[in-house]
């Protein structure tokens, strides 16, 4: 399985043409304590770059753009009674939703995670 | 000697002590009041007066409306509930209190001469549904303030009846909609600054635009190059507001309308921030084609007295025939009459979008703005303008030294100073300067707006400030930020002396409790 970054702290962990999305740990960060998840619908196609969920804070709401095309399959359910899971675990509990890859030739477009820790790191 | 004090007292001053140790049974503090819930007082089925039971059996054909429980409703004496609502009052801050220096908002004092107009039972106690021939004077007064923001505004007409800044954005964008369907044109793009108000993208978005965002040059203005390099045969038109949300004027205002205007766009202003500049700047002379304006932020009745707010719509020549139904219009023989869609065609309004509302519009806010406008004159409200932006200018450059100002070298501001969290220590936030202005006996300024500015603090003293009213305040907000740099920890706890301290909003988001129920009382 690979985890790939964007450049606007989505991550995408590919496990076969299962892709599963959230934010990271810097972007969960910068939001503060999240309130509410809008999670797209199963069997929503979305292309890379679409709104594909909302993240909610305190003082914002950030849309997520979706790192790469396909069909919504599942949604993380566990955040609509805990959305602070976000917050404590955004790269493993908080994950957001799930989609069925469309086109695998995407991924190359994106960071790995050493190159995301080096972007980060001179924001 | 013959008096020797026979009841006992005299003076005492104590000796002090720790104020934060001194616990009351009651839960009062001095007179600083503590108070519970209406429903967590009194003794159900207590009634401020008493009824007698019905003496016949209801209507035939009522009876099964009749009530089979009593009314969940809290039972407590008249003064008993005049008590608890004074003592919530007591809890509140208020304009009539001290300075509500909230930028955006405008929160100057509201003269008490409109609160006398607005209540004046000719006014007052109409119906919406009166012949016309009976209110005649109700009609004068809306087209007299309809003359006046036509006047100020220097645009060709108006829509008085949105119902408040949001609705006036909704109807201005209908306008521009309906002329670009009457063009047999189909542009859906609505183009909107990161310095715009806030609520303008979503009217775009509400009205069926697509939404662009322009971006803001370091300076704080629109991006002239990039807003022009956006136009084409997509694009409706253009959101701006000016002044803009971060304090300063658009100085290319007219170039920006020039260049929409060329590309078939129109131009929507948010008036919103009106105050700064009536008087000194017409609108209609910047190629604007429609702007709401907040009667309750420029002509007082802040926030609409707590009531309803209004925002009518000036309108350029090109979207006049669109606005919507009804008006008032006067005719040769002087008599004021209200436009609806059976005469629109005679009055020139055949292509009217719509309507906005039910009726005419917020007549309390008429009769209060037309009071206000009255009672200062052209000149006084030119005034009005200038001294909003003198006190503006004097919080801006009384603070710079120990507050980050992002544009203060991008020349005077205008209604409202804007002050960003940089510079602050770390761990020191915009939050603990405005929880501090609560213990300092001042309402916070507006914070965390606009988003542009990182930690942004925009502070809007009005005109109705006076110098020394302000110098408090500047010497208290001083006061706050020199803490915050010296790591002052009491400020992160800060406010210490209000009837509640820093109150959990994560929790207040993810876990609302919105309705009140009686086993949760129990705990």
């Amino acid at each position: 399985m690979s985890t790939y970054f964007t450049k606007d702290h989505e991550w995408i962990a590919v496990d076969g043409e299962t892709g599963t999305v959230g934010i990271t740990v810097y972007a969960q960060g910068q939001l503060g304590d999240i309130t509410f998840v809008e999670l797209p619908a199963v069997g929503r196609e979305i292309k890379k770059g679409d709104d594909a969920a909302v993240v909610d804070s305190v003082k914002t709401a950030a849309d997520v753009y979706s790192p790469a095309s396909g069909i919504v399959i599942d949604g993380n359910a566990a955040l609509t009674d805990a959305p602070e899971l976000v917050n404590e675990d955004p790269e493993q509990g908080g994950w957001l939703f799930r989609i069925k890859l469309s086109d695998a030739g995407e991924l190359a477009g994106l960071m790995d995670r050493a190159a995301y820790d080096a972007y980060v790191a001179e924001l | 000697m013959n008096a020797h004090n026979p009841s006992g007292w005299r003076p005492e001053m104590g000796e002090g002590g720790n104020l934060d140790a001194v616990a009351t049974t009651s839960g009062d503090r001095g007179l600083m009041l503590e108070e519970a819930l209406i429903f967590e007082l009194g003794a159900p089925g207590k009634c401020g007066v008493e009824l007698d039971e019905p003496a016949c059996d209801p209507v035939p054909g009522l009876a099964r409306f009749l009530r089979k429980a009593p009314p969940a409703l809290p039972g407590l004496t008249e003064p008993e509930t005049v008590r608890h609502y004074t003592r919530l009052s007591r809890q509140n801050y208020a304009i009539d209190l001290g300075p509500f220096p909230l930028g955006s908002c405008t929160m100057k004092h509201n003269p008490r001469l409109n609160e006398k107009v607005a209540r004046l039972p000719g006014f007052a106690d109409l119906h919406p549904l009166a012949p016309q021939q009976t209110v005649r004077g109700a009609l004068e007064v809306i087209n007299q303030l309809a003359e006046w923001l036509i006047t100020l505004t220097g645009m060709h007409g108006v829509a008085m009846t949105p119902k408040a800044g949001a609705h006036g954005e909704l109807c201005g964008l209908l306008c521009i909609k309906a002329a670009i369907e009457a063009r047999g044109e189909a542009r859906s793009v609505i183009l909107v600054p990161e310095s715009a108000h806030g609520t303008n993208p979503a009217t775009a978005a509400f009205a069926g635009f697509t939404v662009e965002a322009i971006p803001a040059t370091a300076a704080g203005r629109v991006d002239l190059a990039a807003l022009a390099a956006r136009l084409g045969p997509d694009v409706a038109g253009v959101m701006i507001t000016n002044p803009n949300t971060c304090g300063l004027f658009e100085r290319e205002m007219k170039t920006i309308s020039d260049a929409v205007h060329a590309a078939g766009g129109y131009v929507y202003c948010d008036g919103a921030n009106f105050n700064a500049i009536v008087g000194r700047v017409r609108p209609g002379d910047l190629g604007i084609d429609a702007m709401h304006i907040n009667l309750h932020k420029t002509f007082s009745t802040p926030h609409g007295g707590g009531g309803p707010g209004s925002g009518p719509v000036v309108l350029s020549e090109a979207l006049c025939p669109f606005g919507p139904l009804p008006f008032t219009a006067r005719t040769a023989d002087g008599v004021v009459h209200l436009v609806e869609e059976e005469d629109a065609e005679a009055f020139g309004h055949a292509q009217a979008f719509g309507r906005m509302a039910a009726f005419h519009g917020q007549m309390g806010m008429f009769t209060r703005a037309l009071a206000y406008i009255l009672s200062h004159g052209a000149d006084g409200l030119r005034q009005v303008a200038e001294d909003a932006v003198l006190n503006a200018n004097y919080v801006l450059r009384s603070l710079e030294d120990v507050l980050s100002a992002p544009f203060a070298a991008s020349g005077p501001c205008m209604h409202e100073a804007l002050f960003s969290d940089d510079g602050l220590p770390e761990g020191f936030s915009t939050l603990d300067l405005a929880k501090g202005l609560i213990d300092e006996g001042f309402h916070p300024m507006t914070v965390y707006f606009p988003l542009v500015v990182h930690g942004a603090m925009l502070i809007e003293p009005t005109e109705t400030e006076s110098k020394a009213g302000l110098d408090r305040f500047i010497g208290s907000l001083r006061s706050l930020a020199e803490r915050a740099r010296a790591s002052d920890p009491s400020l992160k706890t800060a406010p210490h002396l209000a009837p509640r301290r820093r109150l959990d909003e994560t929790l207040a988001a993810r876990k609302p409790v919105l309705v009140w129920k009686e086993a949760a009382a129990g705990g």
